[in-house]
């Protein structure tokens, strides 16, 4: 049992029945969502501008595949639109990301910088939550709704067939897991600025880790592509976040992706529980900045 | 004249020394800056399995690896963060006063402070680049002949200057328009897919690549590499040079050319 702030926070939540907890948890969630929307409206230009310049950075990359497409049929096995899944999966996962986890956890090692986090963790809630979800980054779930375009196309065009009705049941499923995977990644990088001070390239260490899952895995190949392979999905699962769910979908035939569906179960659930051992334990080391 | 000097000398120096505050964050940041390259060489080895042929559009896979690191290179010179965005924000908080004032003119010493951004970033990036550049020394056919090297150097030299000058020019806009970000990243997206950054623009298919070959942007990573893997050469590469320094001298005028017009529009209000 963990010792400290947290611990005493967590028991008078626990003190509750569990229900109540996740109903409450819930509902103060609901109210972060509900006021980041409002605020998002009150600027509404710039939401719309927002909107456009995420969405065609997206447009743009489908762009640069396409072009790639006319020089090749498959990439490591890929054909075009089973490509397109997997880039339309990019896009979901990574909405989700940036939508909900982003925007707070780069404000995290500002916390710490300035002292804010007093102001956190004195609050009756879990402060891992609090920090994570405070705000929603509404304009970024626009690309959300242009990769569902994307995939029920791609979907339809599938040499394959349409795919399997499991696929389709497990398809969410797996990219709420991707997106958890890469938010644990995440909030334990920024967990790490607490004992580094300010950490102004976590960021960017986020991305250019992250830059590898979203590629089919079986493009690292080879004499340094295999290890290389092996621990971006035993080590730090971050290949599994995108492959999973678009191979269970593009690809429902190969029993590949069975396997690693069953294994990105676990990988989750270990991620998650890892993160948040990282960030309580930093937590711990936490002095205050200011006063 | 040697007063003159003397200032330059000054600010040079203050930007060096603060630049080299921040020395371990920065090697760090330079390193990481390589992983991307890593994904790059393993997509195009399996495009290029995959596509059966050895030659992509002239290019081999080799030479697209090539492409990618002395994009990297190119970049290295050309690339210019925060400077647009620096300038707006000075304008929106009044910083930009200060120039209003001061015997100092704002180009210039924004022109110096990337000079000396730039050089603490290639001391401490040097062995980083060297390091990974040795590395993947089987990639290249060798060194280009000793002409080649030069009009390679003096494009690198011309894209951090238009570089600079483009986004100063950019920056200006903020005197008219407060809020310029989404313009910047308008201005971003374009750069990272139509400089080369991207893929080697002569990959793209007609009528892009004629499109994209009348825009300044390709001389910030594209045009140095295809100069050095071979791609333009003989009078094609003289004339490329000469529209380079063109578009360098355009962008000067229209940077002085905006500064001016904004100050004479800027007004500061508050303490």
């Amino acid at each position: 049992m963990q010792r400290g702030t947290t611990t005493v926070r967590d028991n008078e939540i626990r003190g509750e029945t569990c229900s109540s907890s996740w109903a409450k948890y819930f509902q103060v969630f609901w109210t972060f969502a509900r006021n980041s929307l409002i605020r998002d409206m009150t600027f509404r230009v710039d939401f719309i501008i927002q909107l456009i310049s995420s969405t065609s950075f997206v447009i743009m990359n489908l762009g640069f595949y396409l072009l790639i497409y006319q020089y090749t049929n498959s990439i490591a096995g890929w054909s075009k639109f089973e490509f397109f899944v997997f880039i339309a999966t990019t896009m979901l996962v990574n909405s989700i990301v940036q939508a909900f986890f982003m925007p707070n956890v780069q404000e995290f090692s500002e916390l710490i910088r300035t002292g804010g986090l007093d102001f956190a963790l004195l609050k009756p809630i879990d402060t891992q939550f609090l920090i994570s979800l405070q705000k929603v980054s509404w304009p970024s779930l626009g690309n959300f709704g242009v990769a569902l375009i994307l995939l029920f196309y791609s979907l339809g065009h599938l040499s394959a067939g349409a795919p399997s009705w499991i696929g389709l049941l497990l398809y969410p499923v797996y990219v709420f897991t991707g997106a958890i995977i890469l938010y644990s990644v995440m909030i334990a990088l920024a967990a790490t600025s607490i004992w580094l001070g300010r950490n102004q390239s976590l960021y960017d260490f986020w991305f250019y880790i992250t830059n590898f899952s979203r590629y089919p895995m079986g493009i690292y190949d080879g004499q340094w592509g295999t290890p290389l392979r092996q621990v971006f999905t035993f080590a730090i699962p971050i290949l599994i976040v995108i492959n999973v769910p678009a191979g269970l979908l593009a690809k429902p035939f190969d029993p590949d992706y069975w396997y690693l569906a069953l294994f990105a179960v676990v990988a989750t659930a270990v991620s998650f529980w890892a993160s948040r051992r990282v960030f309580q334990r930093a937590l711990k080391s936490y002095r205050s900045a200011s006063s | 004249m040697t007063a003159q000097i003397l200032t330059w000398w000054t600010i040079l120096r203050i930007c060096i020394e603060e630049r080299i505050v921040y020395r371990g964050d920065f090697a760090l940041g330079t390193l990481m800056r390589f992983l991307p390259i890593v994904t790059q060489i393993f997509l195009w080895t399996a495009i290029f399995a995959a596509a059966g042929t050895g030659s992509i559009k002239g290019y081999t896979r080799n030479e697209m690896v090539a492409y990618y690191l002395l994009v990297m290179l190119a970049r290295a010179f050309s690339s210019m963060p925060g400077l647009a965005s620096g300038v707006t924000l000075q304008i929106r908080n009044g910083e930009i006063k200060k120039f209003l004032i001061q015997p100092i003119d704002l180009i210039t010493f924004l022109l110096l402070g990337r000079v000396a951004h730039k050089m603490v970033y290639y001391l401490v990036a040097a062995a980083p680049f060297a390091l990974v550049f040795f590395f993947c020394r089987n990639y290249f056919s060798g060194w280009p002949e000793p002409g080649v090297i030069a009009a390679f150097v003096i494009s690198l030299v011309l894209g951090f200057l238009l570089g600079f000058f483009l986004e100063a020019t950019i920056g200006m806009i903020g005197f008219w328009s407060l809020e310029v970000s989404s313009l910047l990243f308008i201005y971003m997206l374009f750069n990272f897919f139509f400089s080369g950054h991207m893929f080697p623009l002569d990959i793209l298919p007609e009528p892009w690549f004629t499109l994209v070959d009348y825009l300044p942007l390709k001389y910030l990573a594209y045009f140095p590499a295809a100069i050095f893997l071979g791609k333009v050469s003989g009078p094609e590469l003289v004339w490329g040079l000469l529209v380079e320094a063109a578009w360098v001298m355009l962008f000067i005028i229209s940077s002085r050319f905006a500064m001016r017009n904004g100050f004479n529009r800027y007004s500061g209000y508050g303490g």
